[in-house]
């Protein structure tokens, strides 16, 4: 017997904090068996976000740094201008992206920094409880918004693949869904992609992963991946928005 | 023909394993616990596994290692 799939070595022996039924787990070993594929073991540098995924630096093995809130691309820019030949991600939740770390995330974009950010949307501030975040969905409850998001009052969800995908800068842009294996898997291709376009130095890459978030949400882990499947894609379609 | 092997101590028991089995030969236990309190993951009918991964992709834990 052959062993076909097991823990990959570029995640450390540290077990996750996450909730049980979050995807960032999904997330976290995607991303470290695609560095593994391109063989990019000890010349990888990775820039932690403030949210759910700060102690990302404890789970990936290699080299880690925890950046302010939102300033995870600023980060990742600067090692990256320095050691133009080390392959540099940055790890970014929802919260930590579209509202604080906006402005450094299209900039970064918009600068074509050849650095790979993937970006964790989960439509809540998870870390501090459940709060309503800019990718919280219409009618989605969340501690600040009790009735349901209300564009009226509350705007309507940002959507960063399209965002970005009309900059000039990024040279891949896409979004996948951790909500079952086939979409997991396609999720590993497009991570694959994004971390290519970087080690060919094409321009910037993003890639989007629409997650579950089953505590915040208040949800069962079979619920939570249903909304997801459903309720999520609805207003985040998925697929590739830009390659060039 | 598969076979799995569970490190049970990591497991949080989510059963995202469980709802992707094509043969449906995982359950949660109602019995078994870890030393975080969580109701682990069992295999019901080893024989019928085909090692097909999928338990393993939808780990979020990487806590099963899939042999064939």
């Amino acid at each position: 017997m052959t062993v076909v799939y097991k823990k990959s070595g570029m995640l450390t022996d540290a077990p996750f904090h996450y909730c049980p039924g979050c995807t960032h787990g999904i997330a976290h070993k995607l991303v470290a068996e695609v560095l593994e594929e391109i063989g990019a073991e000890g010349n990888v540098v990775g820039v932690a976000p403030v949210g759910c995924a700060v102690f990302a630096y404890n789970y990936f093995n290699c080299d880690m740094q925890e950046a302010s809130h939102g300033r995870a691309p600023a980060v990742a820019t600067g090692i990256k201008r320095v050691r133009p030949d080390t392959v540099v991600f940055a790890y970014q939740g929802d919260g930590d992206l579209a509202s604080i770390g906006m402005a450094e995330i299209v900039h970064a974009a918009a600068r074509g920094e050849k650095i790979t950010v993937i970006f964790i949307n989960n439509a809540i501030y998870g870390m501090t409880g459940g709060q309503m975040a800019p990718t919280t969905l219409e009618g989605q409850k969340a501690t600040t918004c009790i009735y349901g998001r209300n564009p009226e009052i509350n705007g309507n969800p940002i959507r960063m693949c399209e965002l970005i995908s009309t900059l000039t800068g990024p040279t891949y842009v896409a979004r996948a869904a951790l909500c079952d294996p086939a979409n997991v898997r396609k999720a590993k291709k497009m991570i694959k992609t994004a971390f290519e376009h970087q080690l060919n130095k094409k321009g910037f890459s993003f890639v989007e992963l629409l997650s579950a978030c089953p505590t915040n949400w208040g949800m069962t882990t079979e619920q939570a991946v249903d909304y997801v499947k459903n309720d999520m894609q609805s207003i985040y379609p998925l697929g590739v928005f830009k390659e060039e | 023909m598969g076979k799995i092997t569970i490190e049970k101590e990591r497991c949080k028991g989510c059963g995202l394993c469980v709802m992707y089995c094509p043969k449906k030969i995982l359950a949660l236990s109602d019995k078994e616990t870890n030393g975080n309190g969580y109701f682990v993951l069992t295999v019901v009918d080893e024989s019928g596994c085909i090692g097909c991964a999928n338990c393993a992709v939808m780990c979020p834990d990487s806590v099963i290692t899939v042999e064939r």
